[in-house]
């Protein structure tokens, strides 16, 4: 999960990086009385989880308090980047900034290992640093067990030929962003830039935190930093219901389990989509190894619920459990549905594949239900699906 | 021959006694595996008796090993534990940990797997949020069905449980060597490459299959290693072309960030080592098929 720069802001505060004072808004008015109390003046701050809103228009200083506001409500509602600005920070003006400079930690997935990337050329974006001037971008291993430890920071700053004036001062910032990186289970704790003020000083001016979800079951303060207004509702709906599913653009509604399968099957379905007016995938939903009927009825109750979705194409393989159970699973959620007042009425494509095959597409044929079509190959149902969902349009 | 895991392994279960760790314990001991024990400190001396094979349940994994001479242990413990049971195993040297659990936090799996690296390499560790493996006839360990597909001179090697499963499937008349689902986190203990090598080695694989999916660069990193070190045919699968930036696609590892990690970019990278890449499981299978009949 990537997070807003305020809540960034707020995890470095947390473990003892050096930031700016700041308060977060969402109504143009409220900029007033934090200006007031900051000293009469602020820097008004888009939050939006998107690069370039400095050039976008998004960050403008404001010398008096009324001036705060009514930068506040031109940045309130501005797109950028197809990104709508809902909240904006009201900070603290830095004082004179003197050199803008780059440090972060992150997951180094090539490397299996956490990564140091640090700068002296920050305030840019810092890939097109490293690919101009690789020189200029230090990047150091760092090991899981050790983590960075004065001697280590120290290391990074020589690394990054950091000026000596400010050396121990931005070591001792990079032990406490590390400290973030490891108490909250991130996978990027970035700052850019971290400014060398005029008074000697380093301070984090503005930066990214992207948290990992596994961690979730250990970090319980995360759950309020997610941003749910943003969220697509079919996914919050999903979500309530504990499935993994993803909304996407297309109109043919997917089920399967297994990850790497139904992935696979947003592809042959968009591949078998071209012979059929470009239909495409209209989400991922992976219902896990079990397929109960609960879980099948509580997955084509979401996808059914998509407006956009004109053919459904459940994808099973039985693998431990067979096929039979999946089978009846399919049966039991379209009784489940039809008693609930939500009877099915878009086409279903079922293909079932692997452990008693025979079996599950007997129970399926005996059924006999009107909408739902059996095709016993994935490559033939998801032409079938795409088929069904075309001719719907 | 097969890889990683043969008829001789000595196979002990860590998470045995728990819901999950029973049912596969069963599955696993149905497909010949030689489950020699299971690790739960808190019923350490006790026997679990299942379908009338008693297995011995001990305190730890060395005492395990001790005892049964064991070589291979099979994960199932939650997350919130996963990493000092891993780290307990690395401590055991035991030469192969199978880590199925799904959900491990990221910061857990790098602190094991550079642990692992620290103590030499002793332990092997396939995952985490894996299948397993299997050497189809000889032994399993891990959740993948047994009863797919028969031993056989194909490797395969898929990030992915469901399409490792759909590909035996695909091919089950022909056979496997051995199977491995390396995992779909970013952080995994064994890779594509490690997979590659072995399969490379053994005498009793003709023929490899690789299944990637986006995320990361394992995929290119195999076509350069393949290009390099591989005489043997290999055939890829990719998943995830239609899959939006930014999006973490059910595995934790399966997000494209930017531009890196697409799907078009790793089948790009396979097909300029010379690897045949499937559009769909079946066409992959049938590419497989064309270069055994030669």
């Amino acid at each position: 999960m990537d997070l807003f720069e305020y809540q960034a802001r707020d995890l470095f505060a947390k473990h003892g990086v050096p930031v700016l004072a700041g308060e977060v808004i969402d109504t143009p008015e409220a900029a007033r009385e934090i200006t007031e109390r900051l000293g009469g003046k602020s820097v008004v701050k888009a939050q939006v989880k998107v690069g370039g809103r400095g050039k976008a228009g998004g960050v403008k200083l404001a010398a008096t308090p009324d001036e705060a506001v009514a930068r506040a409500t031109d940045i309130l509602g501005m797109d950028i980047k197809g990104h709508t600005v809902h909240k904006v920070m009201i900070a603290e003006t830095a004082p004179e900034i003197a050199e803008e400079y780059y440090v972060s930690f992150l997951l180094d997935r090539t490397n299996r290992t956490f990564l140091s990337i640090a700068s002296v050329e920050g305030g840019v974006d810092i890939e097109e640093v490293a690919a101009t001037r690789p020189e200029a971008v230090a990047k150091t291993p760092i090991d899981a067990n050790k983590g960075v430890t004065p001697e280590k920071a120290q290391e990074i700053v020589k690394a990054a030929k950091f000026p000596a004036e400010v050396a121990d001062k931005v070591a001792a910032v990079l032990v406490t962003l590390w400290e973030t990186f490891v108490k909250e289970d991130a996978l990027l704790v970035e700052v850019n830039p971290l400014a060398k003020v005029a008074s000697g000083d380093v301070i984090a001016l503005d930066g990214k935190v992207s948290l990992d979800a596994n961690a979730d079951f250990r970090q319980p303060e995360h759950e309020a930093l997610e941003d749910k207004d943003a969220a697509n509702p079919l996914e919050a709906a999903a979500k309530a219901k504990g499935l993994n599913y993803v909304k996407l653009d297309g109109e043919v509604g997917i089920i399967g389990n297994g990850a790497g399968l139904v992935m696979s099957t947003l592809d042959v379905v968009a591949y078998a989509g071209e012979d059929h007016g470009g239909v495409k995938p209209a989400n991922f939903l992976d219902i896990g190894g079990g397929a109960s009927a609960e879980v099948m009825a509580n997955g084509l109750e979401i996808i059914l619920g998509d407006p956009d979705v004109k053919s459904v194409f459940v994808n099973v393989f039985g693998g431990i459990t067979a096929c039979d159970e999946v089978a009846n699973g399919i049966v039991q959620a379209l009784e489940l549905l039809k008693s609930k007042g939500e009877e099915v009425t878009k086409p279903l494509v079922v293909r079932l594949d692997g452990n008693n095959a025979e079996l599950g597409r007997k129970i399926l044929s005996d059924a006999n239900h009107p909408l739902v079509q059996r095709v016993d190959t994935m490559d033939g149902a998801a032409d079938k699906a795409a088929e069904l969902a075309a001719a719907a349009k | 021959m097969a890889i990683f895991l043969n008829k001789d392994s000595k196979v002990i279960v860590q998470g045995m006694t728990g819901a999950t760790g029973m049912k596969h314990t069963k599955l696993m001991l149905g497909d010949g595996t030689n489950i020699v024990g299971g690790v739960n400190p808190r019923k350490a001396g006790t026997k679990v008796d299942i379908d009338g094979t008693e297995i011995p349940v001990f305190g730890t994994v060395a005492e395990a090993m001790e005892k049964t001479g064991a070589n291979v242990s099979v994960l199932f413990v939650p997350p919130a534990f996963a990493k000092a049971a891993v780290v307990e195993a690395i401590d055991a040297e035991i030469p192969l940990a199978v880590v199925i659990t799904e959900g491990i936090a990221v910061h857990d799996s790098a602190a094991f797997y550079a642990y692992a690296v620290e103590k030499g390499g002793k332990t092997r560790i396939i995952g985490p949020n894996c299948p397993g493996l299997i050497t189809p006839g000889q032994s399993n360990a891990g959740i993948i069905p047994g009863d797919i597909t028969k031993p056989g001179r194909i490797g395969l090697v898929s990030k992915s449980g469901t399409l490792t499963y759909q590909m035996m499937y695909e091919l089950r008349d022909i056979g496997f060597s051995s199977a491995v689902g390396i995992g779909g986190d970013p952080v995994i203990g064994t890779t594509h490459i490690d997979a590659l090598a072995a399969f490379e080695a053994d005498p009793d694989t003709d023929l490899i299959v690789m299944i990637g999916e986006i995320g990361g660069d394992a995929e290119e990193r195999a076509a350069d290693f393949i290009k390099e070190n591989v005489t043997k045919p290999v055939v890829g699968y990719v998943a995830g072309f239609t899959a939006p930036e930014g999006k973490t696609m059910g595995h934790a590892g399966a997000i494209v960030s930017g531009s890196s990690g697409t799907a078009a970019a790793k089948k790009e990278a396979l097909e300029a080592a010379g690897v045949k890449v499937g559009k769909t499981p079946t066409e992959t299978a049938k590419l497989a098929r064309a270069i055994l009949a030669g």
